[in-house]
């Protein structure tokens, strides 16, 4: 093999200069708002409103406008709950696990990933928080001191959830934010008017980028990586703890940590491209940044993790048969085969079988493919969590106790409008806030290496 | 001899500027050899083998963060035990209550600590390097700007115990250093 074989390849093309890169990220926060932002806007906004309304109308009437009842008691809500974290997870896996790893080309989509974490938890969030019913009693989940003689069941998986997806979010933010200091004192060191420099200024908090600074902000960054690898697997398998943990046939499993986890960065990565991929088109020096080898790594996770979630669903299946249990046998029968059929073969089109296309490299690197491939996870995982979530409930032991989900229109306008809501958080984070990590890409450039052209 | 800030305030250091990351590295490691205390150097990114280079130890922040863990955790026994076990048993399903059905006090467990690990490492971090603050000297020199783009600078500080304006313009300026200036207060 000779030397140049070994060479990898550059992870900032056309020899961007420290200087570009900060002026042309600076630039996309600093310059007047473009058109195409106001009529992103135009259509988030309503459908944010519209979520808003919905659940205003919800709270204002009863969590009956759902279409929640027996026996699918945990119908769109859980569905929609589990489908918005698991998009989340994508983010804590690029910034802290491929981190860990020292996988450097994750610098240049780890900041739109961690955004699209805490926007899809913002979107996860609402679902619980609604569906209890009386959300004014929401803070009887908090373990406060009152009045009724009562106290938290710690032992309760539904108590788990709320500290493991509490702590999830806020931990993020704190990962987030530390990693936008430096950044953001990027724009504070740029800004010409007052007003900016006074808001950019206060969020730097002061930062100076000294070496004494520096390495307790590296400590920092890896404590909180350390920290929050096992974190965002704990809080994927909390959820789905839920399930496991009940009696209910295809339910009661223990596969289901790994296999929500397995699913949870499949669907996130789906979405980080869905997102990145209209971000380059638009701004397109970029694809500087965020190159096709990126686009490339990252459809190979895709495949990777679809593949996983393709053997799960296979090792279900097997299990509920050798398992010699009816009613465990009875409840994937009805999942692939009963009234349900079809939200089944959704998940397996897209879930198993769309993702096998990225074995072949055409489809990795052509971006418009890659953008219409990825929305199949984005679909099949809402038809992943559906199956699981409704299909089981409404058929389980008693044949008298059957029934089907009929959505109402109340949940058809809240699930769109967390799209809207998803989609406006990130809008407003692209033109406020510097969307790719300018102090990481410049350290993976080659003239950060202290030894740059020095013999070893 | 440039000059920046208020003239009439104390003098916070004398600072040079560096092209890149290698020239500084170097600066550094001569820096630290001759001597000086009260100093850094700055840069857009953090730079590897720096911390060598200044003659520094590793960060204690992962000594601190240990013991935000160690809060979290007691804290979780404390608000899980203390009531399930002892103060207001509920019962559920008929299942003990007692100190040895750990397994279903595991999560939350878990997850505080994680909590309270992080809060420390970023309340820590701030702590440490004497943030968050509004202003500080190096600020009124315009250059320094520069810094967080693609400039490298070095800073001795006048509490340095071998500053003295007129050495340590010298010394920089035999480091390959550029516009060395004497930073004032404001």
């Amino acid at each position: 093999m000779t030397e140049r074989e070994l060479i990898r390849p550059p992870l900032v093309l056309n020899q961007r200069t420290m200087g570009w890169i900060s002026s042309y990220i600076s630039s996309i926060v600093e310059e007047r708002t473009p058109t195409w932002w106001w009529v992103a806007m135009g259509v988030t906004v309503p459908l944010t409103l519209m979520c808003l309304a919905c659940l205003a109308y919800l709270v204002s009437t009863g969590v009956g406008v759902w279409g929640n009842n027996h026996p699918v008691g945990w119908a769109w809500d859980i569905t929609n709950f589990v489908f918005w974290i698991g998009i989340g997870h994508a983010g804590t896996l690029i910034s802290a696990i491929l981190f860990l790893t020292r996988q450097k080309w994750r610098t240049s989509v780890n900041r739109a990933a961690e955004a699209m974490t805490l926007f899809a938890v913002v979107c996860a969030a609402i679902y619980p928080v609604f569906h209890i019913g009386r959300v004014w009693m929401v803070w009887f989940l908090a373990p406060v001191p009152n009045a009724n003689a009562i106290w938290q069941n710690f032992r309760s998986p539904l108590m788990w959830d709320v500290f493991a997806v509490g702590s999830y979010f806020t931990v993020s933010v704190l990962f987030w934010y530390t990693g936008l200091i430096p950044d953001l004192a990027t724009i504070r060191d740029r800004c010409t008017s007052k007003a900016k420099k006074c808001i950019y200024g206060v969020m730097a908090l002061g930062w100076r980028g000294g070496n004494r600074q520096w390495r307790h902000y590296e400590a920092a960054y890896l404590i909180l990586a350390g920290l929050s690898t096992p974190l965002v697997l704990s809080v994927h398998s909390v959820v789905s703890f839920d399930f496991a943990t009940s009696v209910i046939p295809g339910w009661h499993t223990t596969i289901f940590p790994p296999y929500f986890v397995a699913g949870a960065i499949f669907g996130g990565f789906a979405m980080v491209l869905t997102l990145m991929i209209p971000a380059c088109a638009i701004y397109k020096p970029l694809r500087d940044l965020v190159t096709t080898d990126h686009v490339d790594k990252m459809c190979k996770i895709i495949l990777l993790t679809g593949s996983i979630v393709g053997y799960a669903y296979v090792m279900e299946v097997f299990t509920a048969w050798y398992s010699g249990n009816p009613y465990e046998r009875a409840a994937f029968w009805y999942r692939a085969f009963g009234p349900y059929w079809w939200a089944y073969a959704a998940m397996i089109l897209c879930n198993v079988l769309a993702p096998q296309l990225f074995w072949f490299k055409f489809f990795r690197t052509h971006l418009l493919w890659v953008w219409i491939i990825v929305q199949f996870p984005n679909v099949g995982m809402w038809f992943e969590r559906f199956v699981i979530v409704a299909t089981t409930l409404s058929r389980d032991f008693m044949p008298s106790a059957w029934g089907m989900f009929h959505p109402t229109w109340v949940d058809v306008c809240t699930f769109a409008g967390t799209f809207g809501l998803f989609t406006t958080l990130f809008l407003i984070f692209i033109r406020f806030l510097p969307m790719i990590c300018m102090f990481e890409v410049k350290a993976v450039l080659p003239e950060a290496d202290p030894h740059q052209g020095e013999a070893r | 001899m440039k000059t920046a800030g208020n003239t009439d305030a104390p003098v916070y250091g004398v600072a040079a500027e560096f092209s890149c990351a290698r020239d500084l590295f170097h600066a550094a490691e001569k820096i630290r050899d001759a001597g000086y205390r009260r100093w850094d150097v700055f840069s857009p990114f953090p730079i590897h083998g720096m911390d060598a280079a200044m003659g520094m130890k590793r960060s204690l922040l992962g000594q601190i963060v240990f013991l935000g863990g160690l809060a979290g955790f007691l804290l979780a026994v404390a608000l899980q035990f203390g009531p399930t076990s002892f103060l207001y048993p509920l019962i559920v399903g008929g299942k003990p209550t007692g100190l040895f059905t750990v397994p279903a006090f595991f999560p939350i467990l878990f997850e505080l600590t994680i909590l309270f690990s992080a809060f420390t490492a970023v309340i820590g971090m701030l702590a440490m390097n004497g943030l968050p603050r509004l202003n500080h000297a190096l600020f009124n020199w315009d250059r320094f700007k520069k810094v967080t783009e693609d400039k490298f600078f070095v800073a001795i500080e006048s509490g340095d115990p071998k500053f003295s304006e007129r050495s340590v313009h010298d010394f920089l300026e035999s480091l390959g250093g550029t516009n060395i200036t004497t930073i004032h207060g404001d």
